[in-house]
């Protein structure tokens, strides 16, 4: 496809993008008002989905990734002679960045995939044109209860993950490198703001809408059959995790400069 | 004198400049089942699409009841959209739901109705097409025929004026074929309820159609009863009903001629 084609490609889906988007917040926000009250059962059913069944993958990794922290920041602390600094550093940057991301991370791979290939199943076996022929909006019954799914349950996983992640550096600080139980945890308590673990909540609802609205969207636009079904999930995990990552930058930017 | 439900007037539409339907009028009566023919890419399923509002035409009208539907907004298309029932090539119930709650799905949302009195109307829907025993399965646990019957009781549901049908009898056995034309025509006589069916199941059709269309190219080539579509003269007509391979109608849908494209390689 020659340049120009990709631009009003890429173009066209931005702006049903927007259009989709601003459906799902008129489902969510505005609609409850006007006697069309959210479905709360199928959210929570896709809590658990999206957010319980989630719990030990993102712990692995989050433990994990406190360890790794601790021992990256120790190896050049200790040049230093300052290797106690390391229980705050880990803190921080769990709080402020490594907790939100790699929790958004984990989820674009699981929920992502999981949105588009169900909903772009559904696509292709005309349930969702059945749904808009019943007179019942795709949008609301399907979309809206995993978005509201994905705000509530990611910020949930971050404060996990937080906790989590402290707690592996924590262990691989007092055990291997030798710091003291107590100053790890009065140094990580001292270092650590409300507005560090504020900023990261913030960031980790900006993912939540990005990994919900992609996975949905792309699933509305799966054309074809399961051949489109599986390009459609691969384009869905791309597109949220660089998304991710693109969001991250911004935000960090402004944190930094009005925080 | 019958009383006409839908007309469809000058109805166009083209995807990317192909023009798929081009001037369509016909007209349907209250009551009566209408069967719309042709052969595969004659535009039929994109006709029942506009019926059905999902796409919009470029150009003419569908007036339903005197209301013309091309010109519906999001809610007023709501409003008709529970006026009338459709049941889809494959069925297209929601695999994630049982088959009970397939049919409750539009009661539970269209109306206030008690769970109690959602059950019985479930029931009595599924007894129409035969499958009470059925209420607790999912639909991947039924076969093509028994998927194709719960998706009509679905249909059903908000006892529709019309009920559309896309495709009803293909890929069934006869038996199963039988069953559901009976059902159709039995929906009707004895309910009073529209039929608009798209087929090219030419044996079913001229069983149950009161009138019908053939479409070839995005035209209607034909139209009225089964007696005077069987009568026509019209060379498209004669061999689609006779299922002859030679007549207008090409096999071959290539654009470029044969040899040309050949000698390209």
């Amino acid at each position: 496809m020659r340049s120009e084609g990709r631009i009003i490609v890429f173009l066209r889906h931005l702006t049903s993008f927007s259009c989709f988007f601003a459906e799902t917040m008129k489902w969510t926000v505005v609609k409850p008002f006007q006697g069309k009250p959210l479905r709360l059962r199928s959210a929570i059913a896709q809590m658990d989905e999206v957010g319980v069944k989630s719990v030990p993958i993102v712990a692995l990794v989050s433990f994990v990734i406190g360890v790794i922290l601790v021992l990256q920041t120790a190896y050049q602390l200790d040049k230093f002679g300052a290797v106690n600094l390391a229980a705050s550093l880990a803190g921080v940057a769990l709080t402020r960045e490594m907790a939100p991301l790699l929790t958004a991370i984990v989820l674009a791979g699981r929920v992502s995939a999981a949105f588009t290939a169900e909903l772009g199943t559904m696509m292709v076996t005309e349930e969702i044109t059945a749904l808009e022929v019943m007179a019942i909006s795709p949008i609301a019954y399907l979309v809206v209860p995993r978005f509201v799914a994905m705000i509530v349950m990611l910020p949930c996983l971050t404060v996990l993950s937080d906790a989590i992640g402290m707690a592996g550096g924590f262990f691989v600080g007092t055990l291997a490198i030798g710091i003291r139980p107590g100053l790890y945890i009065h140094d990580t308590i001292n270092a650590l703001l409300v507005k560090d673990i504020l900023s990261g909540l913030l960031k980790s609802g900006v993912f939540a809408a990005i990994i919900a609205m992609v996975g949905c969207y792309t699933a509305f636009a799966v054309k074809g059959g399961p051949e489109g079904v599986g390009k459609a999930t691969m384009i869905s995990v791309v597109t949220s995790l660089i998304s991710i990552i693109l969001a991250d930058c911004l935000f960090t930017a402004i944190f930094y400069m009005y925080l | 004198m019958l009383e006409t439900l839908i007309e469809v007037k000058n109805l166009s539409k083209s995807f990317d400049g192909r023009a798929v339907l081009e001037g369509i009028n016909l007209t349907v009566e209250r009551g009566s089942v209408f069967a719309i023919m042709g052969g595969s890419g004659c535009g039929k399923t994109t006709l029942l699409r506009n019926l059905i509002g999902v796409i919009r035409p470029d150009s003419g009208a569908i007036l339903v009841g005197g209301q013309d539907i091309t010109r519906f907004d999001e809610n007023e298309m709501d409003g008709y959209r529970k006026r009338f029932g459709m049941l889809f090539q494959m069925g297209a119930l929601l695999n994630s739901l049982s088959v009970h709650d397939n049919i409750a799905l539009p009661l539970r949302e269209h109306t206030q109705l008690d769970e109690k009195i959602i059950s019985v109307m479930v029931k009595m829907k599924l007894e129409l097409v035969g499958l009470r025993d059925f209420e607790r399965l999912k639909p991947s646990q039924l076969s093509g025929g028994m998927q194709k019957r719960v998706a009509l009781a679905r249909a059903l549901a908000l006892d529709p004026e019309i009920v559309f049908y896309d495709e009803p009898t293909s890929g069934l056995d006869p038996v199963v074929t039988g069953v559901i034309g009976q059902l159709i025509s039995d929906l009707s006589k004895r309910m009073g309820i529209t039929s608009v069916v798209v087929t090219h199941d030419i044996g079913s059709a001229f069983s149950i159609a009161d009138k019908m269309v053939v479409l070839f190219r995005g035209k209607v080539v034909a139209e009225g009863s089964p007696g005077q579509i069987r009568k026509s003269c019209d060379p498209v007509v004669q061999q689609f009903i006779n299922g002859r391979p030679d007549g207008p109608i090409p096999l071959r849908q290539s654009s470029r001629d044969y040899l040309e494209d050949l000698l390209d390689i």
